[in-house]
């Protein structure tokens, strides 16, 4: 990977400022912010970490996001793997539309995303959101449009990471399959998915980090609700502790940070499987 | 190892050039069962992505040109928008330098701590954004333990969005660093050009198109960033960026404000993903 012959054109003097920048550059911006909120909770000591974490407001914070990060996986997996294989091997009208789409989903604010789907599902005045009201189903302020919101913003994940494998590998042996008999569900199964199988594993784990971390578009559409806190999840918990001063928002953070690093060595671990 | 997380949307992040329609041989016809799924993920897209997104349009022009207009040149709504341009705009070129020179030490140097380093670029990815916010003001805020206060202050704004958007860059570019021929360079170097004209005539062309591209995605993050702004702005109008400002306007149920604002910030992440596209196309022709 690293080459050398060219380095050593470059004179060490330059070569080592070089690194000295580029590392002191993420450890002003990355590194030492992430070492200081460390440090303020072990300083606060174990006890504390574990009342913040196993209040029973947090707990509860926890498994609002479990929930919605399984549906919204499993959501965007299901879908992800439908649209791949659409993009990667069918020809059809509409076809960059629909890839346009797929990307806008992610670039645009999540506080954008939030406010799209209250006008459109929101109980009072939205598009499809007044009749589900008045026929006793709630989107926005409950946990459907949590989830919503969360497939939204993670949406292109499964589908970018699976589309070039399937491109790469082409249809020759899938065309044999279809000719040798085998039906729509065995070509799926026995060539599509292994084939895939590295690439759905890392667009799944992009997909959890972040659909756990979602804040902007959650926050949206849960309204705030207060009290038995029913529709807060972690990061809104963290939110909320901050802004009322309330203790526990450093060690709800390191736990979502925990997690992060781990999505992304476990993420590290699947690439050079998915290369060899 | 490569790049650890994709950008978002970094849709051609490889060097291979990519094909841009695939020959017709290689793709089949939509036959029943593909049809099907065709139309299921089409409603699926229309009920979660389009008719949403329809709607804050819809929602932003209702009150006629003048009104979309006149939400738009509000004082809270023209100052955010500004300071969100400005903002972006600002950490856009120093990623586009800073993201370079990453991918440049991590590609062509080699030094204990490199795999630790790669890891570290990846966290703003990964990092819940009210987090992100919350560890950048422990640093960098009224209890800084190195007496750094940016609360309340359009640095602290700028720095956050600094961290947020650190990896776009640096993920784009490092592929295509890894995949280039160093053969051109030697020759460069080994006819007296020095390290720098080498860089500037041989290296920088080849990957312009990544850091185009890594730039294009590091300014949608930041024109739409909302968490970690939130507590680094501290609440006040001078650092509301534009996406608080429509937060704001949801909370206080002026629903067509929040849309024309929301509707500028939709625009952005189009021309976006329209330079992209056309990044992607123009470097696929020249091969």
């Amino acid at each position: 990977m690293a080459s050398p012959a060219v380095a050593s054109k470059v004179s060490h003097r330059s070569r080592y400022s070089l690194r000295a920048i580029a590392i002191g550059y993420v450890s002003v911006v990355v590194l030492l912010p992430l070492i200081v909120i460390s440090w303020r909770v072990i300083e606060q000591g174990g006890a504390k970490f574990w009342d913040a974490i196993s209040s029973g407001q947090a707990q509860q914070a926890f498994k609002l996001t479990a929930i919605i990060t399984v549906a919204a996986v499993v959501i965007n997996t299901v879908f992800g793997v439908a649209v791949a294989v659409l993009l990667a091997r069918y020809r059809f009208p509409g076809k960059r539309m629909l890839s346009a789409l797929i990307d806008l989903s992610i670039s645009v604010s999540p506080i954008v995303v939030g406010l799209a789907l209250v006008l459109v599902y929101g109980p009072y005045n939205g598009w499809f959101g007044k009749p589900l009201h008045n026929s006793g189903f709630d989107v926005i302020y409950a946990v459907p449009g949590m989830i919503l919101a969360t497939a939204f913003v993670s949406l292109p994940l499964v589908v970018r990471e699976v589309v070039p494998v399937l491109e790469d590998e082409g249809i020759e042996q899938e065309q044999a399959a279809r000719v040798l008999g085998a039906s729509a569900v065995q070509r799926f199964r026995r060539i599509t998915l292994p084939t895939i199988k590295w690439a759905l594993a890392y667009g799944v784990v992009l997909t959890i980090a972040r659909s756990i971390g979602e804040f902007g578009a959650v926050k949206v559409v849960s309204g705030n609700i207060s009290g038995a806190g029913q529709t807060q999840t972690a990061t809104l918990l963290v939110d909320e502790r901050v802004e009322q001063l309330e203790p526990g928002a450093y060690q709800v953070s390191l736990v979502l940070i925990a997690i992060a690093v781990i999505a992304i060595v476990v993420v590290s671990l699947i690439r050079p499987e998915e290369s060899s | 190892m490569t790049a650890v997380l994709d950008a978002p949307g970094a849709v051609s992040s490889d060097a291979a050039p990519r094909r841009v329609s695939r020959p017709t041989d290689t793709t089949l016809r939509l036959g029943a069962g593909s049809g099907l799924s065709l139309g299921i993920t089409v409603s699926w897209l229309s009920v979660l992505v389009l008719i949403p997104l329809a709607a804050v349009v819809a929602k932003s022009t209702a009150g006629g040109w003048t009104g979309f207009w006149h939400a738009v040149t509000t004082p809270g709504a023209w100052q955010s928008l500004r300071l969100t341009l400005i903002c972006s705009l600002g950490v856009s070129a120093i990623n586009a330098v800073m993201g370079t020179l990453i991918a440049w030490v991590l590609v062509r140097d080699s030094f204990p701590g490199r795999r630790l380093l790669e890891i570290i670029i990846d966290i703003p990815f990964a990092l819940p954004t009210i987090v992100a916010g919350l560890v950048l003001l422990i640093l960098y805020g009224p209890t800084s333990p190195v007496g750094i206060n940016l609360l309340q202050t359009e640095r602290g704004v700028f720095f956050a969005l600094l961290f947020v958007t650190l990896p776009f860059v640096v993920r784009t570019v490092q592929p295509v660093l890894i995949n280039m021929d160093t053969e051109a360079e030697e020759a460069a170097a080994s006819l007296g050009a020095s390290p720098l004209t080498t860089f500037r005539r041989i290296v920088l062309p080849v990957l312009l198109p990544a850091i185009v591209s890594g730039t294009a995605l590091a300014f949608a993050r930041a024109m739409g960033e909302y968490g970690s702004m939130l507590l680094i702005s501290g609440g006040i109008n001078r650092t509301r960026v534009s996406s608080m400002y429509v937060y704001q306007q949801i909370e206080n149920f002026d629903y067509a404000g929040a849309a024309a604002v929301a509707t500028v910030l939709l625009l952005v992440s189009l021309v976006v993903l329209v330079t992209l596209d056309v990044v992607q196309r123009w470097t696929a022709r020249r091969g």
